[in-house]
């Protein structure tokens, strides 16, 4: 039987994720479908059809489907799922909002957060904020899950060769969810998921001003900027930046952690990273534990440094 | 309006959890267990919307063992005005959980529902959706922000890239982030009264739900280890190592 792939998108572009949610699908056995719902999104369609393995592309368009709501899309994926062994999503607030919905519409149990697969039923997940990999087996007919994107390298996006066939949308109910607006954090840097370095706050950054140290550092380094909870609580980022448990999960080539003390909570989100750097002025700070370079110093003196030592 | 606030007892966010050596799960005898911070946070938003004015009663809801009890308490001591323990040593997975949630909600005819957006043991992050669906009402996950009008509710929630402000019709469901509120303490004269308040206690099967668990933990282990490195002396060895040694930066 043929494998579902939920697109994330808006409209416009397929999000990254969704190509580390094709890699694990691709381990699954079946021909490969995508889902693209959206508005005006026939670009992203195309995209989804030229990711490598990508058998054909479902798209619904409708009004009704502009900004996904889970109430919508809940309905359409349940009813074309009865066709598919598996029914996959990125394991971003995108996929966990719709595809626990699909789970209880088809009465099945979804697994979250897939890092492995080990047979078409059988898959490994954290738990306990990553203190623990569980290897779990699915007993349900359709399989539904979030597929954590650092446990997957992404498919190639080119060099498919699916179709795309348009499904018909006749109409489009928002089961009670109305959409008012969003405030998307701009950036020119790169996605905290998609970077190849990041460097992430932390409390010691005192200030959300204080942040433009670890911005001229980004800059030269091509990096993302993320944070840790107590930076976000204290007003210094966006929510956005949230790098941990319950914030985003990334793994990096190098992560580098200011004024971060080590928390559970932050690991869980970042200690797959290939190459962990640690700057914090009190050498017993937890973070030095899991770093691969630690330097201890006062970050008000040290980052300046680093951005004139990058430059050389 | 009444609110049903779920509440689930997790080993504490601050233990860090051992597996155990027979790989059949994590070690929780002997370890402190607390209500869910998410479920602590749902808790003070459904007595704030009471405060406010916007809620008649709210009712906590926990599934589990009789343990299970302590944390609905803690709940009363905060400000729900009643309890619910769903009494079963059965393992709950999400959607028996949602399926118990809606038994109770049918009975109770909720207004709006407000759950965690994710337990901090199992880290599923979906019971909420799942019983959104179970109802067919709207939801509104990861919420950072609430204001209930009369029939329906504004959430501002958290998503990858920013916030999303949504208007749901109610009844609803709405899960909680972290930023929502921040939860108060139970004070001492509460924790007293919340002795006297009415705790109902219901078995699984008089809510006719079938628990049975749809996907079998194999084995837990512990994840792959990483060690401490080495420690740099200046700004200049650290990029030299990063250049040199890890090859990460050019
Ligand atoms: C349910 C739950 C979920 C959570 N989820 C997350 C999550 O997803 N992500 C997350 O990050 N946290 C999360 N947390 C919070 C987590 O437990 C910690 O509170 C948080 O990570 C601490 O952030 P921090 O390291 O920036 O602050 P602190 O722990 O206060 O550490 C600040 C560090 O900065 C250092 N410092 C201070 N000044 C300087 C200076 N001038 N130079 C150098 N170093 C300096 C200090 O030595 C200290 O180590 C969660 C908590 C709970 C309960
Ligand atoms: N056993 C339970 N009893 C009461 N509420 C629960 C239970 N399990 C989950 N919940 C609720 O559902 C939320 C999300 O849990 P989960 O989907 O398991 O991550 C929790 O924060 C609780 O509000």
């Amino acid at each position: 039987m043929a494998i579902l792939v939920i697109a994330e998108h808006n409209n416009a572009r397929l999000a990254p994720a969704t190509l580390n949610t094709l890699a694990a699908a691709a381990k699954l056995g079946g021909d490969l479908h995508v889902l693209v719902a959206g508005s005006g999104c026939r670009a992203v369609a195309d995209a989804a059809a030229q990711a490598s393995g990508v058998a054909k592309v479902l798209l619904a368009e409708a009004a009704g489907f502009e900004h996904q709501g889970a109430e919508a899309l809940g309905s359409l994926v349940a009813g074309i799922a009865k066709d598919y062994s598996h029914v996959l999503a990125p394991a971003s607030v995108f996929g966990k909002n719709l595809l626990p919905r699909v789970g209880a519409l088809l009465d099945v149990q979804p697994i979250s957060d897939i890092i492995a697969v080990e047979a078409a039923d059988t898959f490994k997940r954290p738990i306990y904020a990553g203190n623990a990999i569980a290897t779990v087996q699915s007993k349900d007919a359709i399989k539904v899950i979030t597929v954590r994107a650092t446990g997957f390298d992404a498919v190639a996006a080119t060099g498919g060769a699916g179709v795309v066939e348009a499904l018909p949308v006749v109409s489009v109910d928002l089961g009670g969810s109305s959409f008012v607006g969003a405030e998307l954090v701009k950036s020119e840097r790169p996605e905290l998921t998609a970077a190849r370095v990041i460097i992430s706050g932390g409390r010691g950054m005192q200030s959300g001003d204080n942040f433009h140290l670890l911005e001229a550092i980004a800059d030269k380094l091509g990096a993302a900027v993320g944070a840790s909870r107590a930076a976000v609580d204290a007003g210094f980022v966006p929510n956005d930046y949230q790098v941990g448990q319950t914030g985003k999960i990334v793994a990096p080539e190098l992560y580098i952690a200011v004024g971060i003390s080590g928390a559970i909570q932050h690991l869980a989100g970042m200690k797959d990273s290939k190459v962990i750097v640690a700057i914090n002025k009190d050498e017993e700070a937890p973070i030095f534990q899991i770093a691969d370079y630690g330097l201890v110093a006062d970050l008000f003196k040290v980052l300046p440094e680093l951005a004139a030592e990058l430059d050389k | 309006m009444k609110i049903l606030v779920a509440v689930k007892r997790v080993v504490d966010y601050n233990v860090k959890v051992r597996v155990k050596a027979d790989n059949s799960g994590v070690e929780t005898a002997n370890v402190k267990m607390a209500m869910n911070p998410f479920c602590e946070i749902a808790v003070e938003e459904a007595v704030r919307l009471k405060e406010a004015g916007k809620a008649r009663e709210i009712i906590a809801v926990s599934m589990g063992p009789a343990s299970c009890a302590e944390t609905l308490r803690t709940a009363l001591a905060l400000g729900a005005d009643r309890a619910i323990h769903v009494e079963t040593d059965a393992e709950l997975q999400p959607l028996a959980v949602a399926k118990l949630l809606r038994s109770i909600a049918a009975a109770e005819q909720p207004g709006l529902v407000i759950l965690g957006k994710q337990a901090i043991d199992g880290d599923n992050g979906q019971v909420g959706q799942m019983f959104a669906a179970l109802m067919g009402w709207p939801q509104g996950t990861n919420a950072y922000k609430l204001e209930v009008g009369g029939e329906e509710l504004t959430v501002i929630r958290e998503i990858d890239g920013g916030l999303e402000t949504l208007r749901l019709r109610l009844p609803a469901v709405i899960t909680t982030d972290l930023r929502l509120n921040e939860p108060r303490f139970a004070s001492l004269p509460n924790i007293m009264k919340a002795k006297k308040k009415e705790l109902a206690v219901k078995k699984p099967d008089e809510l006719g739900v079938d628990i049975a668990p749809r996907v079998a933990t194999l084995k837990v282990e512990a994840p792959a280890g990483r060690s401490a490195g080495i420690k740099v002396g200046s700004v200049a060895e650290l990029v030299d190592k990063l250049k040199n040694e890890a090859k990460v930066i050019q």
